[in-house]
């Protein structure tokens, strides 16, 4: 019943720095199994943060729960400053935009129908849901088949037309899991150089990564998950260290800086 | 980090919404023209028939726009006998198509229909108990009502228990659907053994589904839970897309999921409950309709709901018309002829759904 309820209003402007989103002495616990266990974060405003480590560490899980998807059982999450669930769901959907993993569509939507319904929280304003959308659909290189249905797309495709749906949502708070998973080399970059550009513009961005590289490279901050708690959390150089890597991820990892350019690079350490 | 080669811009994209639309005011014209035509052919056709030009006279004449009176018997036939038949048509299958589609998008299902999740067989259950039992307290509205109560009261059962931690998996609900249905079945099976003849042979004609006995009264009893539904209905076609997504996906674009499930499935089983209860079990009108139009006109839900309406009243209008002229001077049961020709789209459905998913999980 939208018609008879009063429009959602929209979120207050933040300024680069600002804190978006946070959770504090955060736990969350799976059916029987305690899957955060005290995890405080920051995310700010004009800052790409990635979220890394090892499976099961509790990455998706902290995504979910900044998203007010999962409900914590202690600590709080706070999202442009009020707990994450006394927002309603439309007043939310003005704040953040989510990119789950996986993209499943029971009916055959065209791509850019389904970018199009990222422009839902809106009010109704035809030429700046054309803009978004067009918009959106450009910077994921998804315009060339805009008028083919979802699902006859190959899993790369499909994992941008997704992001698409996203940036077309316009939140200035991005929750994105694993955007790069099914992606080729070059369009992870691609993905990673718009995640720079939307925290350039203003907007929080949270990634959930698994390459590291990526990660140091693009990312303003790093928040490196273990068994449910941080870590460390500071820039890819701080925390990217040789120690604190092979122990978390139970594997010898060695991190040099590029010849080149002085970037950091993990790469594991190979017996080969 | 080279970037080697940008690739040439990409084409104009291609623009199938926009035909898509297109197709669907083509449809809804074409549907509209139909039931023009269908309308009054069915109103004159019968064991006593009128031309066409008599009964558009007679219709003229009630709404007070000129036309002609014609004879006392043919007045009678026309507004007694063939319109109150022709009116309930129409509002049952823009009830069971209208209920198809809003099924189909809740449960993100293509295969789902009012029956999966037992209101259809639940009604049943209501009406052939006030049958058995002789039961009169509502008069003619009786069989109505219980058909109407223990509908809705199954579909809320099957919803309240396929619910945990204030979510719904969509298998569980399909799953207490099929479990529900087998207990409505023995329900139904249990009242027909109770029952004497005379009850038995009522319970089976009713139970194969027919409009032979249509009334103004019961026009009157489908009316307002009819219009209720179809009017609240399209209040959700854009929220139902979003849920093609997925739950968390809608929820995330700000649908409030579980209370539109909710309001959904009160909707559709105020829908089917209402139009089983005067016309018994007419199956795959529901899922035959809003099949053809998703594939004619793409699957938005703005068209789709209404569109379902509409492709209802046209399919049930003619299928009735079919049904009692066929074998004229016998009447085909209308649930009989509609299961004859749906039940083998559900079978090519099934196969084709099967091999688009490699088997079933």
């Amino acid at each position: 019943m939208r018609l008879l309820r009063p429009r959602p209003a929209p979120p207050a402007p933040t300024a680069p720095g600002d804190t978006v989103a946070e959770a504090a002495g955060l736990h969350v616990r799976l059916g029987e199994r305690q899957v955060l266990g005290g995890v405080s974060v920051t995310v700010r405003a004009g800052e790409v943060l990635a979220l890394v480590g090892p499976n099961g560490a509790g990455k998706s899980t902290l995504l979910g729960a900044l998203a007010a998807d999962l409900p914590a059982t202690g600590g709080v999450v706070r999202v442009h400053g009020r707990p994450a669930d006394e927002w309603t769901a439309p007043e939310l959907a003005l704040r953040r935009a989510v990119l789950p993993q996986a993209t499943d569509l029971s009916f055959p939507f065209t791509v850019e129908e389904v970018v199009r319904m990222g422009r839902a929280p809106h009010a109704a304003s035809p030429d700046e849901d054309d803009l978004a959308v067009a918009g959106a659909m450009a910077a994921t290189e998804v315009s060339g088949f805009a008028g083919r249905p979802f699902s006859a797309l190959s899993g790369g495709e499909r994992a941008r037309v997704a992001l698409a749906r996203v940036l077309a949502q316009r939140a200035p708070l991005l929750l994105l899991d694993e955007p790069t998973a099914a992606l080729d080399l070059r369009h992870q970059e691609l993905v990673l150089r718009v995640c720079r550009e939307r925290a350039r513009a203003g907007d929080a961005v949270v990634v959930v990564l698994h390459d590291l590289g990526l990660a140091a490279a693009y990312a303003h901050r790093v928040a490196i998950l273990h068994r449910g708690r941080v870590a460390a959390d500071g820039t890819p150089a701080e925390v990217f260290s040789e120690e604190l890597l092979s122990e978390v991820y139970d594997q010898p990892v060695d991190v040099l800086s590029h010849p080149r350019t002085g970037a950091v690079l993990v790469t594991p350490r190979r017996n080969l | 980090m080279t970037v080697l080669e940008r690739p040439a811009p990409a084409a104009a994209p291609e623009a199938p919404p926009r035909t898509r639309r297109t197709t669907a005011w083509l449809l809804t014209a074409g549907m509209a023209a139909a039931l023009l035509v269908l309308v009054p052919v069915a109103a004159g056709t019968g064991a006593y028939p009128v031309p066409v030009g008599d009964v558009l006279a007679s219709v003229q004449r009630r709404i007070g726009l000129g036309g002609a009176e014609l004879d006392r018997v043919t007045e009678s036939v026309l507004w007694n006998v063939r319109f109150p038949r022709i009116v309930l048509a129409l509002l049952v299958g823009a009830s069971l198509g209208c209920a198809g589609a809003l099924m189909q998008g809740v449960f993100g299902n293509p295969l789902a229909e009012p029956s999966t999740i037992g209101v259809s067989l639940g009604a049943a259950v209501g009406a052939v108990a006030s049958i058995s039992l002789g039961l009169t307290f509502l008069g003619t509205w009786t069989l109505p009502a219980t058909a109407f109560v223990s509908g809705l009261g199954t579909v809320l059962l099957v919803y309240a228990m396929s619910r945990s931690g204030g979510r719904t998996e969509v298998v569980t609900l399909i799953l207490m659907g099929i479990a529900v249905n087998a207990f409505a079945g023995a329900l139904v099976g249990l009242f027909i053994f109770l029952a004497d003849t005379a009850a038995v042979n009522q319970i089976a004609f009713w139970q194969l589904g027919s409009l032979a006995q249509a009334t103004w009264p019961k026009v009157m009893a489908v009316l307002p839970c009819a219009a209720v539904g179809l009017a609240v209905a399209p209040l959700y076609a854009r929220r139902l897309d979003l849920l093609a997504l997925g739950d968390r996906p809608a929820r995330h674009l700000g649908v409030d999921v579980e209370r539109m499930r909710v309001a959904l499935i009160l909707v559709v089983a105020l829908l089917t409950a209402a139009a089983v209860s005067v016309s018994g079990v007419i199956g795959f009108v529901g899922l035959v309709v809003p099949h053809l139009l998703r594939m004619a006109a793409g699957p938005g839900h703005r068209f789709l709901v209404p569109g379902s309406a509409l492709g209802g009243a046209v399919v049930l209008l003619g299928a009735d018309l079919a049904a009692r002229t066929v074998a004229a001077p016998a009447e085909l049961p209308l649930g009989v002829l509609t299961a004859l020709l749906g039940s083998p789209f559900f079978f090519w459905l099934l196969r084709r759904t099967r091999r688009r998913q490699g088997g079933w999980a």
